[in-house]
C-alpha cells in the first residue's frame, strides 16, 4: 500500500501533532556526525572494488574540433589501459532535474576546459602522468566569450509588465536608476566530483557525488543508452553540492563507459581545477534596477532588467527576477531578462540560484533609495511590504519579512548605528553597518519514502534522498520518531541508494519539506495499520515512548506487532497549492564592517541573521544551514569572483588558492535567530 | 620504494611508487579514507594529518619522505569508542555539515592547540615575549588553512574555544 498525497490546498493541519516535547524540532546532534568526526563516513571516491582502475579526464586547451594526436603512444605506456574518446561522453554536467542526457560528444570543444578524453591506468599516478602526455589539438574559429559579443537567445527571455512603469519612472518624485554587475561564481564543494563504476553483466553500480539520484539515474542511463533500471546509483555521503552536483557529471559517464570497455571497475575523480570548469558555474550578471518612489520612500514603480549568459544548448537561465515579482509592493512593475550565448563553461544552479545575485542587487538599490529619501533602511523596507502578491493578488502562505526585519534590528542593535557614512572610526578603521532583506521562493517536489517498523520496535526509513550536509539523515529520523512515538535512537535511516524509493533529492531547498513529508506519509500508513489492529481510528491513536495509547488503554508497540513488520510507503506530489498561494522564505541580515582607511581592506566584525523558513525540524542543523548561507553572502560581497580570460573565456582562477572562498579569519561569530513559522 | 610508517600507533610497511603522496598512501594503499582529498595542492587543508607532532598537508608531501615517522590521522584521534574532547565538541556545536573538511579541521585543531600551549606565536599575536591567550582571533588565524565551504566556521570555532578553555 502507498499513501499518496498531493498538496492542492494550503496545508495547515499542523502535522504530525507534536506534543511539544517530541524529537521533531529539537536541538539535536547530527546523526551521521560520529561517522564524520571519526573518518568513518565514506564518500564516492572512497569505494575500492577489487581490480579497480584509475581514470583521469583530459581537458581541451582550445575550442573547436578536437584531435588527439598521440593516442597509440600513450596507450603503449606501461600501466596505461585505455585512452577513451566516446560520443556518449558529456560536454558538461547536466542541469538540475534534467532527467536526460546533457549535450554529448567530446570530439568538439565548445569551451576551454571541456573534457575531451579519459585516460585509464593501473594507478592514479600513472593515469595522471599519461594524461599529461596526451596531446590535444583543437582546430576551429574563435567563438564569442564576452557578453558584448554574444547573441541574445530569443527563446530564453523573460518579459513582464504591470501597469505603466515607464510613465511612473518619468514622473517619479524620487528615482534610483542603477546598474550592477556580478561576476561568475562557483560552488566549489569541498569534495571534488568523483565516480566509481562497476558493471555486473549489463547492470551498472556507480558510487557518485550527486545531489538528486532519481534524476541522475535517468540522466546516466540516457547517456549510456540503457534503461534506468540497469543503473544503481549510490551516494551515502556527499561532500557538499551547492548545485554543482545536481546533474550527472562528466566523471560518472566516463567511468561507466571505461568500466564497460575494460571489464573492470574504474574510478574517476575530477581534479580540483576541473571542478571549476566541467561543472556548472553561476552566470555573471548585469542588472539595471529602477526604483520610483514618493518622497517618503513608498514605491510607485519597480524595474529590474537583467542579462545573464550560458553555453549554447543549455536550457538554464539564472532566474534573476524570481523574487522581484513579489518582494515589494508597487503599482507599476517592469521585469525583463535576457540571455546571451557564450562559449564559457556552462552556467547552472549555484546555491540560491537567482536570489543570491538578484536579491542582492535589488537590496543595494533599496539602500540607494533609503539614502535619497533619508528614510531608515529598515523602515523603508517595512513601508513597502505587500499584503498580497503584487500583480495577481495571490495570498502569501506566510509573510514574516516584517518580523524578521524588526527582530533582527533589535538583536543587532541597529538603533545605535550612525545613519551617515564615516561617523565612527577606530584607529585606521572606519566602522559601518548595513542590512538587507532576504527572500527566496519555496517549492516542493515529488518524493517517495518507505518506513518499516520491525518486531523489535525499531523503525527503518529508506529513500534515495541524499544528505549533502543539510541534515537529511537527522531530520528524517526525527520525523519518523515523532510520528511513531519512538526515540531517534530507535530509528535507522538509509539514504543515497536508487534501489530505495525515490526521494526528492537535495536541491532548491526542497528536500526537508518534500522527502520529509513522504516519510511522514509512510508513517501515517503504519499508524493506520496499528489503529486497525486495535479496532480504532488512526486519529484516536497516540504513540509515545514505544507504547500505543488509546484512551486509558496503553500497551507496548512490540506486543501489538507480535513478530510482524509493518511497512508504509509515502508518496508526495506537489499540487495546486503552489499556484493558489505564494510561498516563500524570509530573512533579514545585519552586518557591522570595518574598512581600513589606508588599504581599503574590509573585515566583517559582526553579523546577525533572522529567518522565517517554515517549521524548523532541528534547531542545530537548521542554524548551521543559515550560517552557511550568511558565509556565502560574505563571500559573494567580499572575496569571491570567477575570472574569465577576456580572449578565450577560460577560467583563470580555477583553484582554491586563486578563487577565494571565505576562510576562518574572514568570518565572525554569526548570530542566527530562527522565527517560529508555521502556516496558519 | 620501501617506507615504514607508524600510523595511529600501528607500524606499517609499504612498498610504493615514489610518486605516491602521503595522502594517497593513506587512502589508496592503506584504506584510511578519513583523510580527505579536496584540492591535492595544499590549498584547502582537508588532508591535514599530524606527522611527528606537526600538522601538515599530506597531499603536498611524498610518503617516502616520512620513512620512520609517526603519523596521526582522524582515525587515530579517538581512544577506542571514546571520542576526543574536540571530536565531542564538534558534535555538540555542529561544527560540520557535509563532513568533508571535518577530518582536516580536527587534525589541524588538535595540533594547533598543542602549538598554542607550547607558546608558538601566530600572524596576529601582538606580543611575542609572552604566550598569547587563545582568543577567537588567534584561533581563526591559526585555522585559516582549513577551508569549509558549507560555512560551519561558527560551530567549528565554538568547539575549539570550548576545548581550549578546559
Amino acid at each position: 500500500m502507498t499513501i499518496d498525497y498531493q498538496i492542492d490546498d494550503p496545508e495547515n493541519a499542523n502535522l504530525p501533532h507534536p506534543n511539544g516535547h517530541g524529537p521533531l524540532g529539537a536541538d539535536m546532534e547530527r546523526r551521521d556526525g560520529r561517522d564524520k568526526v571519526t573518518g568513518a563516513a565514506r564518500y564516492a571516491a572512497e569505494h575500492a572494488p577489487d581490480g579497480l582502475l584509475h581514470g583521469v579526464l583530459k581537458r581541451a586547451s582550445g575550442m573547436g574540433t578536437v584531435c588527439l594526436t598521440n593516442v597509440q603512444e600513450v596507450e603503449a605506456l606501461a600501466g596505461v589501459r585505455l585512452v577513451l574518446q566516446d560520443e556518449r561522453m558529456i560536454r558538461n554536467a547536466a542541469q538540475g532535474t534534467a532527467g536526460e542526457a546533457p549535450v554529448q560528444g567530446v570530439d568538439t570543444a565548445d569551451y576551454i576546459g571541456q573534457p575531451v578524453a579519459l585516460v585509464v591506468a593501473d594507478s592514479s599516478e600513472i593515469a595522471r602522468d599519461a594524461a599529461n602526455l596526451l596531446k590535444v589539438q583543437s582546430v576551429g574559429d574563435d567563438l564569442p566569450v564576452l557578453p558584448k559579443h554574444g547573441e541574445t537567445d530569443p527563446d530564453m527571455q523573460e518579459n513582464s509588465v504591470t501597469g505603466k512603469p515607464q510613465d511612473a519612472f518619468d514622473k517619479a518624485p524620487v528615482l534610483v536608476d542603477a546598474t550592477y554587475t556580478t561576476p561568475s561564481l562557483t560552488s566549489a564543494a569541498m569534495e571534488p566530483h568523483a565516480a566509481v563504476a562497476e558493471w555486473d553483466g549489463d547492470r551498472l553500480t556507480l558510487y557518485g557525488s550527486l545531489q538528486m539520484l532519481r534524476y541522475n539515474r535517468a540522466e546516466l542511463a540516457d547517456c549510456l543508452g540503457i534503461e534506468p533500471d540497469q543503473v544503481r546509483l549510490r551516494a551515502p555521503f556527499v561532500g557538499g553540492g551547492f548545485g554543482s552536483k545536481l546533474g550527472i557529471s562528466a566523471d560518472c559517464v566516463a567511468a561507466a563507459l571505461a568500466a564497460r570497455a575494460l571489464g573492470r571497475p574504474v574510478r574517476v575523480v575530477q581534479h580540483r581545477r576541473q571542478v571549476f570548469e566541467v561543472n556548472t558555474r553561476r552566470s555573471e550578471t548585469r542588472q539595471r534596477i529602477r526604483l520610483a518612489s514618493h518622497s517618503d520612500g513608498r514605491l510607485t514603480a519597480i524595474g529590474h532588467e537583467g542579462r545573464v549568459s550560458n553555453l549554447p544548448g543549455e536550457e538554464f537561465a539564472e532566474p534573476l527576477l524570481q523574487a522581484s515579482y513579489f518582494n515589494y509592493a508597487a503599482p507599476h512593475r517592469l521585469l525583463r531578462s535576457e540571455m546571451v550565448r557564450l562559449n564559457r563553461p556552462a552556467a547552472g544552479s549555484v546555491r540560491a540560484p537567482g536570489a543570491a545575485v538578484g536579491v542582492t542587487a535589488f537590496e543595494i538599490a533599496m539602500d540607494e533609495l533609503a539614502q535619497k529619501t533619508d528614510v531608515d533602511p529598515v523602515e523603508l523596507r517595512l513601508r513597502n511590504l505587500p499584503d498580497k502578491e503584487p500583480g495577481n493578488g495571490r495570498p502569501f502562505s506566510s509573510h514574516r519579512l516584517a518580523d524578521c526585519l524588526t527582530e533582527g534590528r533589535d538583536r543587532f542593535g541597529w538603533s545605535d548605528r550612525a545613519a551617515q557614512p564615516r561617523q565612527r572610526r577606530e584607529g585606521e578603521w572606519w566602522i559601518g553597518t548595513g542590512m538587507a532583506a532576504a527572500v527566496r521562493v519555496n517549492l516542493v517536489m515529488d518524493a517517495e519514502a518507505r518506513v518499516r517498523l520491525t518486531p523489535e520496535g525499531r523503525a527503518v526509513v529508506e529513500t534515495d534522498m541524499t544528505d549533502i550536509g543539510t541534515g537529511s539523515y537527522t531530520i528524517l529520523g526525527q520525523i519518523a520518531a515523532e510520528a511513531l512515538g519512538l526515540t531517534v535512537a530507535d530509528v535507522d535511516v538509509t539514504l543515497g541508494d536508487t534501489d530505495l524509493p525515490p526521494g526528492s533529492g537535495s536541491g532548491g531547498s526542497v528536500g526537508a519539506a518534500s522527502t520529509g513529508t513522504a516519510v511522514w506519509l509512510a508513517c501515517a500508513e503504519i499508524r493506520r495499520d496499528i489503529a486497525a489492529r486495535m479496532g480504532r481510528k488512526p486519529e484516536d491513536l497516540e504513540l509515545e515512548g514505544g507504547d500505543v495509547i488509546v484512551g486509558n488503554d496503553r500497551r507496548p508497540l512490540m506486543d501489538l506487532l507480535s513478530g510482524e513488520t509493518l511497512s508504509g510507503h509515502g508518496k508526495l506530489a506537489p499540487g495546486e497549492a503552489l499556484e493558489k498561494v505564494r510561498q516563500a522564505t524570509w530573512g533579514a541580515v545585519f552586518a557591522e564592517v570595518a574598512v581600513n582607511d589606508i588599504t581599503g581592506e574590509a573585515r566583517v566584525r559582526r553579523m546577525q541573521g533572522t529567518f522565517a523558513i517554515g517549521r524548523v525540524l532541528n534547531q542545530r542543523t537548521a542554524r548551521s544551514q543559515a550560517q552557511g548561507g550568511m558565509v556565502w553572502g560574505l563571500g559573494l560581497a567580499l572575496t569571491e569572483a570567477m575570472v574569465h580570460d577576456a580572449r578565450d573565456g577560460h577560467v583563470v582562477n580555477r583553484d582554491l588558492a586563486e578563487y577565494n572562498v571565505p576562510v576562518h579569519a574572514d568570518v565572525p561569530y554569526l548570530d542566527v535567530c530562527l522565527l517560529d513559522d508555521q502556516d496558519e | 620504494m620501501k617506507t615504514v610508517l607508524t600510523i595511529n600507533g600501528q607500524q606499517v610497511s609499504l612498498d610504493i611508487d615514489t610518486r605516491v603522496t602521503l595522502l594517497d598512501a593513506l587512502r589508496d594503499h592503506l584504506g584510511l579514507y578519513g583523510s580527505k582529498k579536496g584540492c591535492d595542492h595544499g590549498q584547502c587543508g582537508a588532508c591535514t594529518v599530524i606527522a611527528d607532532g606537526r600538522r601538515i598537508n599530506s597531499c603536498l608531501t611524498l610518503a617516502a619522505m616520512h620513512d620512520g615517522e609517526t603519523i596521526i590521522t582522524v582515525e587515530g584521534l579517538a581512544h577506542g569508542e571514546a571520542l576526543s574532547a574536540l571530536q565531542q565538541a564538534f558534535l555538540g556545536h555542529d561544527g560540520m555539515q557535509c563532513g568533508y573538511c571535518t577530518p582536516g579541521q580536527l587534525c589541524s585543531a588538535t595540533a594547533m592547540l598543542e602549538e598554542a600551549r607550547a607558546g608558538r606565536a601566530s600572524q596576529v599575536t601582538d606580543d611575542l615575549t609572552t604566550p598569547a591567550p587563545l582568543s577567537r582571533a588567534e584561533i581563526t588565524e591559526r585555522m585559516s588553512g582549513n577551508l569549509c565551504r558549507c560555512g560551519c566556521y561558527s560551530g567549528i570555532v565554538a568547539a575549539i574555544e570550548e576545548v581550549a578553555a578546559e
